[in-house]
């Protein structure tokens, strides 16, 4: 299934797994589906994510907690999918796979019927067993290009990227920031050179006035930490707080742009 | 403790790979980084400046060549082969950890940034880290997990005599695997001016091929000691293992040499079955953790745990067979 963009911009909503409980995590996924996003990423909880702030360290913790593993969020994306055909990626750091092992890893994942991955701590130059396994199966493979990565790691970003490329706002781990740094803009600029997927931009987006500038030059935006925070802040009414946000995110955020059209 | 046998590869092939081993598994802000220090350590190694200044630091500073002491009273107590000790501890620091410390501290200089971070579990690196940026100039920040800062006073209060930032390290398990954690996380966010001082033979290449290649001086002064006292090679030479930087400082030069036993110990743990990993084969398997595929202490689901050692010194849950370490 391809992955869709049809709203401009698009949101792609992250999820730690199994925060608080798996059951929970589904009742989230479809809820922020039903409220506007168009992605969902569904993160594997890791015990050293390296990459992540404060506030998804946390949701992870808590996931691990109770035992959350990969094979559990395929088969949580399984049920997911069953109920949407909304976009679906496994979002996770690369030991979990690495101890799956990347030929069972892409068979579950097309088994789940998810749409592709996204690898956090592989880069290019060591993806070439997963993009194999992934490509054999018709599953997008997403990358991340940051604003440190020279023209010619754009490149082969751009070259083994499938379904979007995830570009990385600035320097640093994931969580809310105040201001949209001007590394984004000047980024998502380079990466077109090289390709015309779609570019979903991510880190640190967390207010509708962000995301409305992230759709002045990409097709997307992530918003991860923002909504983990939600799940963790309101217990017991987790999905319902995030489809309050996420609604009010989209139609603030998509204000002006409808009206520039 | 447990022993393990260790398939030695002397040189990393192309990426800073040993076998299946090692590699670069990290966010991508940070590959440019890595290109950018390996680059100017490939500069380094063959630049003459470079290595006569370190040679000299390693010298006039850190007090190298380290003896190599006869224990004749341990020798006859054992009663069986003749123990001599090489003595790292006699360096400035009180440990093998400047060899590395000075090396990298060169690179920093000449890649033009001003900042370094380090990790420190017992805190002899982060003392290590802080001597040589207070010797360069460097701004200084060193992450230790709560749990070690409390273990360790007297590490700390060195670090910050000479003039280093100590951060503790709340999460997880408040230990050196966390203090890592932290350690990347300021350097995907500050990596356009920091370095990061990394002071195991782990993490994405070329730490592990740099870490070594600035140890290896101890097992070459040993090399040369040991045939001057004996006029033969030993038959055993053995080191304890942690992040495997001092193992593979005496190691690395005798690894052509068939004849010599290498032997690794390390701590292992308190019995439940993960923790004596190195014989419960089951539990290792090739895992990636924070650059390289190391060997790696896990639980079922390809996580990592910290280990449990047997003494509270070196605590590291990755063993590093990348490089034999």
């Amino acid at each position: 299934m391809p992955l869709r963009f049809q709203n401009r911009p698009a949101l792609v909503a992250y999820l730690t797994c199994g925060d608080p409980d798996l059951a929970i995590t589904m009742d989230i996924a479809l809820a922020a589906i039903d409220a506007g996003a168009d992605v969902v990423e569904l993160g594997v909880p890791f015990s050293d994510p390296v990459a992540d702030g404060p506030v998804i360290q946390r949701a992870s913790e808590r996931a691990l907690r109770h035992g959350t593993s990969l094979l559990q969020v395929l088969e949580l994306a399984r049920k997911i999918r069953k109920k949407s055909q909304a976009g679906l990626i496994i979002f996770t750091y690369l030991n979990p796979v690495l101890r799956m092992g990347m030929e069972k890893f892409s068979a579950a994942a097309q088994d789940a019927c998810v749409d592709g991955a996204l690898i956090t701590d592989l880069p290019v130059e060591e993806s070439r067993d997963y993009l194999v396994e992934m490509q054999k199966r018709g599953l997008a493979t997403v990358f991340l290009a940051a604003p440190t990565s020279t023209d010619a790691r754009l490149q082969q970003i751009a070259r083994a990227s499938s379904g979007f490329v995830y570009a990385v706002s600035r320097t640093g781990v994931t969580g809310a920031r105040q201001q949209m740094p001007e590394d984004a803009p000047k980024l998502v600029g380079r990466l077109r050179r090289y390709t015309d997927l779609p570019v979903a931009v991510g880190f640190g987006i967390s207010t509708s006035a962000q995301f409305e500038a992230v759709g002045k030059f990409a097709d997307a935006a992530v918003v991860g930490s923002a909504i983990v925070e939600i799940i963790e802040r309101n217990p017991g009414k987790e999905a319902e707080s995030v489809a309050q946000f996420v609604r009010q995110f989209l139609v603030s955020g998509r204000q002006s742009s409808a009206l520039s059209r | 403790m447990a022993t393990a046998k260790i398939q030695l590869r002397p040189t990393a092939s192309s990426a800073g790979r040993f076998g299946v081993y090692g590699g670069r598994y990290v966010p991508e802000t940070l590959m440019a980084a890595l290109d950018e220090l390996e680059r100017h350590y490939e500069k380094a190694k063959r630049d003459r400046n470079f290595q006569k200044r370190l040679n000299q630091l390693l010298h006039t500073y850190a007090g190298r060549p380290t003896p190599l002491f006869f224990a004749q009273r341990l020798t006859k107590i054992l009663g069986g082969a003749k123990v001599y000790l090489k003595r790292e501890d006699l360096l400035h620091t009180g440990a093998h950890k400047i060899n590395n410390c000075l090396g990298q501290a060169l690179l920093v200089e000449r890649m033009g940034k001003h900042r370094v971070i380090a990790e420190t579990g017992a805190g002899q690196h982060g003392v290590a880290t802080a001597t040589v940026c207070a010797l360069l100039g460097f701004e200084c920040v060193v992450y230790m997990g709560t749990e070690d800062m409390r273990r360790q006073e007297l590490n700390v209060f060195r670090m910050r005599l000479l003039g280093a930032e100590v951060r503790g390290v709340d999460s997880g398990s408040r230990t050196l695997k966390d203090a890592i954690n932290e350690a990347m996380r300021d350097w995907v966010t500050n990596v356009r001016t920091t370095h990061y001082l990394l002071g195991s033979v782990l993490g994405a290449h070329p730490y592990p091929t740099m870490v070594r290649d600035f140890h290896k001086v101890t097992g070459r002064e040993a090399r040369a000691q040991i045939l001057k006292a004996e006029g033969r090679l030993p038959k055993a030479i053995i080191a304890c293992v942690g992040g495997g930087s001092n193992s593979i400082g005496i190691f690395y030069e005798f690894i052509k040499d068939k004849k010599v036993q290498l032997i690794g110990v390390e701590a292992g743990g308190e019995g439940n079955a993960w923790a004596i990993m190195p014989r419960a084969s089951a539990a290792v398997r090739q895992a990636c953790c924070r650059g390289p595929t190391h060997m790696c202490c896990r639980m079922r689901l390809g996580r990592f745990r910290q280990r449990t050692p047997f003494r509270r010194v070196l605590i590291i849950p990755p063993l590093v067979r990348s490089t034999p370490g």
